[in-house]
């Protein structure tokens, strides 16, 4: 690799400062960086560190994130020749997928990671890399049939208005992935709702199979029609229309394994978050008034983007609560809403993208009592005198 | 057997435990032996010691005993730096606007020695004991908590701590060093009790320390820490047994500096001997040597180090000094860690499975490998960043103390919050664990200083 280095050294000039492409330096910097660890060494505190920085935090995320991604593509195919009622064998429908996921990838990452870019140079900063996660979630929380365009916008919306209006990358208040989702909702609610838009080509509806819906799990229950809720082997597996990365459990619960392990998501939000899901399907159960409450915990939890929504939104650390403690409010009340909007709220089907941004709204506000705690505790302590006795 | 058994579970009953820390296993731990190092060049440096303005008392030329005053604090003109040996003024260096860097001393190998009169401490008052500690320049080894400063000594602090083992990267053995010093030692234990009315807690480790130095000590509180990482650090200890609130403080030294006291008592001499631990993966024959405070680096590295680019460090890894190749080991230090510089381009490296790289975090394979010992470089492994991931300070920060949200009010300079959120309690050292895994690659320690230094300025 001694050439490529050579030739970044003699490159590097001019994105220097007085140098011709002075104005593409955080460009230039990203992508050195990208190749080469830089040769930065400690300068004051502690001589030596960790070898761990954000690219790798970010890269096992992304890791995490590839089964979902992978079984996405799959799924995409899979529904797309169910609902014209073909079965033309593994390939085609890798390829078929490959084919609308793909595109929605790179627009995203293109857009976003260009007004990253713009920032980072006219502000005079390195390029964070916080996008390269959210420029994969995006796509995985978007239909399938989603115009390519709208995807860009909403990408560059989530940056701009998401994160740089915020003061940039470890400042935002909401999760940027689920603010573009938010977007797209709001701004054009027919591209993102309904049933046609789940299944790719079937907006066009030409060669659909006579009968065949289209419909989500959640759309169904939404509208009272439990006896066409797939199989729970189905939720699992994800052999079911909706968002291009949220169908498959098995491929989630891969990812949130990963992140657990690694110890870059938090095992306490994940596991709050689903115990405030189950507990609020289990209070709908003891006042079941309509079938939707009646529905057993288990499959609200497989249904629709809850698992998705925990393990890759619900644990971004910059918009979630900071403190241990917080962390376990924060995660129980995601779930606790998002099933509870799921259920009371028939305009909008999914609950957990609003329960998620609420949460974003109110993390602030939860660290702010953990800490007042920890303060009022430390206050007492120096007006009674009192010793310690809890050992960390 | 059975009753042995019994014995220690009783015993370890009283053992304070640390769960949260980390142990980092370094290359280069010095070898059990003891030399004696050669070298008749001292240095003291008035850098070594934070918020002191120095006043210099002496030229260079000028003749000087062990004990002679070298320079003074302007603003509080009783407490003094002493040569550490008898000998002349080789140079006064000094830096950019003038700032008094170095006091250079060439030793006469005569050992010299002002008399300040022996005592036996017990039969002194608290006025008697501060005043012999001051004159001999002692006084500067004991410092205070909160800010980590020299002692006041108006001030009455409400205990006194000395954590007697270090358990940070390569840490030199006190068991080792102390080994037949015993009575200089309680003798400076002694003198301590005198000044304070609370307590003078000596602070072991329940799983290593051996010495009877430290068991057998009277007059004094002993503790028992269990744990990773910083149990040693006597903020920790602090922490757990007698918390700093608004308005208080505790004083602390090191055990090196108890007998250093001791000596002052029963020999009426400054006797600033010192056993310093070289250390450190870049060190041929890592080992111990005795000398005096503030001996010259060269004497301890010459023919000793390995070629690459080294950075030499007065200190541990994680909390040391540079220094430069001509440099003088501090006065707190008693470790010098040699590390490579680690000015290198790596291809990847943030993708690559990164087998034999040290990491906390377990993204890295070396979770798997919990006793290898690295010979970690000075790389920063990434560039500066936003502070994004938490949670991960809390798992190396065993006070009951919020660390982020500390760091981000000491940045936006709100004392008041600063004030709630603890910072009288810690000081830099009990962070750098945080800076080391810290993802973003911000230099904590140097907040947590600027956050003390602003808090001082705010009081005073």
């Amino acid at each position: 690799m001694k050439f490529l280095r050579d030739f970044l050294d003699k490159q590097k000039p001019q994105f220097e400062k007085g140098g011709r492409f002075e104005k593409l330096h955080s460009t230039f910097d990203a992508f050195e960086t990208f190749l080469f660890v830089p040769d930065k060494v400690t300068t004051t505190g502690a001589h030596f560190r960790d070898a761990i920085d954000l690219k790798r935090t970010m890269s096992v995320v992304i890791i995490a994130m590839l089964p979902a991604l992978l079984f996405g593509i799959w799924n995409v195919g899979y529904q797309h020749f169910l609902s014209l009622g073909q079965s033309p064998g593994f390939w085609p429908v890798v390829f078929y997928g490959l084919l609308k996921v793909l595109p929605i990838v790179i627009v995203s990452y293109v857009a976003g990671l260009g007004a990253e870019f713009i920032f980072a140079q006219s502000r005079g900063h390195e390029v964070n890399e916080g996008y390269l996660v959210s420029g994969m979630l995006i796509p995985l929380v978007m239909p399938v049939d989603i115009p390519l365009w709208m995807v860009a916008v909403a990408s560059i919306f989530a940056v701009v208005i998401g994160k740089e209006t915020f003061g940039g990358t470890g400042m935002n208040v909401f999760n940027p992935a689920l603010l573009a989702r938010a977007f797209v909702f709001f701004a054009y609610p027919a591209k993102i709702t309904g049933d046609t838009i789940w299944i790719g080509g079937l907006s066009k509806a030409e060669g659909v199979v006579d009968g065949f819906s289209g419909a989500t799990p959640l759309s169904y229950a939404a509208s009272g029609v439990m006896d066409k809720l797939p199989s729970m082997s189905d939720l699992f597996f994800g052999f079911v229309p909706g968002s291009i990365g949220e169908t498959s459990k098995l491929a989630i619960l891969i990812g949130a394994f990963v992140l657990i392990a690694t110890g870059i998501g938090s095992w306490r939000i994940i596991l709050s978050s689903i115990l405030g899901g189950v507990s609020m399907s289990l209070i709908f159960n003891l006042f079941a008034a309509n079938d939707y409450m009646k529905l057993d915990p288990m499959t609200q939890i497989m249904m629709g983007s809850f698992l998705f929504g925990t393990v890759f939104m619900a644990t971004d650390p910059v918009t979630a609560s900071q403190t241990n403690k917080g962390k376990w409010i924060y995660g129980f009340l995601i779930g606790f809403f998002a099933i509870m909007i799921r259920v009371f709220n028939p305009a909008y089907p999914e609950g957990t993208m609003l329960a998620i941004l609420l949460m974003n709204a109110f993390a602030p506000l939860i660290d702010f009592y953990v800490v007042e705690a920890n303060i009022k505790k430390r206050l007492k302590r120096a007006s009674l005198g009192v010793k310690p006795l809890k050992q960390n | 057997m059975q009753y042995i058994k019994i014995f220690i579970k009783v015993d370890m009953s009283n053992v304070i435990r640390i769960k949260k820390g980390l142990n980092i296993n370094l290359v280069g731990e010095a070898e059990k032996t003891i030399k004696e190092l050669t070298t008749d060049q001292f240095a003291i440096k008035p850098t070594d010691f934070i918020g002191v303005f120095p006043k210099l008392l002496v030229a260079e030329g000028d003749q000087v005993k062990a004990g002679s005053p070298l320079f003074m604090d302007k603003y509080r003109e009783n407490i003094l730096f002493t040569s550490p040996v008898s000998g002349s003024i080789q140079e006064i260096k000094r830096g950019a606007k003038r700032v008094l860097l170095e006091v250079r001393i060439q030793s006469d190998g005569k050992d010299e020695a002002v008399d300040f009169g022996q005592a036996d401490p017990l039969k002194l008052d608290k006025a008697a004991v501060t005043e012999k500690l001051l004159a001999s320049g002692i006084w500067p080894m004991l410092r205070q908590r909160p800010y980590s400063v020299i002692a006041n000594p108006a001030d009455e602090p409400k205990a006194i701590f000395i954590s007697t083992f270090d358990s940070a990267p390569l840490a030199p053995d006190n068991d080792l060093i102390v080994h037949g010093q015993g009575d200089a030692f309680q003798k400076g234990l002694d003198a301590l009790t005198r000044l304070t009315k609370g307590k003078v807690h000596l602070n072991l480790d329940a799983n290593s320390t051996q010495s009877k130095v430290f068991a057998n000590s009277k007059g004094v509180q002993i503790n028992k820490f269990a744990g990773p990482h910083p149990a040693g650090n006597v903020g920790v200890q602090i922490n757990k047994i007698d918390p700093i609130n608004k308005g208080e403080v505790v004083w602390y030294l090191y055990p090196q500096d108890v007998i250093t006291i001791g000596k002052l008592f029963t020999t009426g001499n400054y006797v600033a001997n010192k056993v310093i631990a070289l250390t450190g993966p870049e060190v041929l024959k890592p080992a111990y040597y005795k000398t005096k405070i503030g001996a010259r680096l060269q004497a301890f590295v010459k023919d000793n180090v390995t070629n690459v680019e080294k950075r030499f460090i007065s200190g541990n890894v994680l909390t040391g000094n540079k220094l430069e190749v001509d440099g003088y080991v501090g006065f707190y230090a008693g470790q010098i860690t040699v590390i490579k510089e680690g000015n290198y381009h790596e291809f990847l490296g943030w993708a690559l499975p990164g087998f034999g790289k040290f990491s906390f975090s377990r993204s890295f394979p070396s979770f798997l490998f919990k006793n290898k010992k690295y010979a970690l470089d000075t790389n920063l492994h990434g560039g500066h960043r936003a502070l994004v991931m938490t949670g991960q300070f809390e798992k190396v920060f065993p006070f009951d103390i919020y660390p982020t949200q500390l760091l981000k009010a000491i940045m936006a300079e709100d004392i008041d919050k600063m004030e709630n959120l603890g910072i009288y309690e810690v000081d830099e050292e009990d962070f750098a664990l945080c800076e080391v895994i810290d993802t973003s690659k911000t230099n904590i320690q140097e907040i947590v200083r600027k956050g003390l230094d602003l808090m001082r300025k705010e009081m005073s």
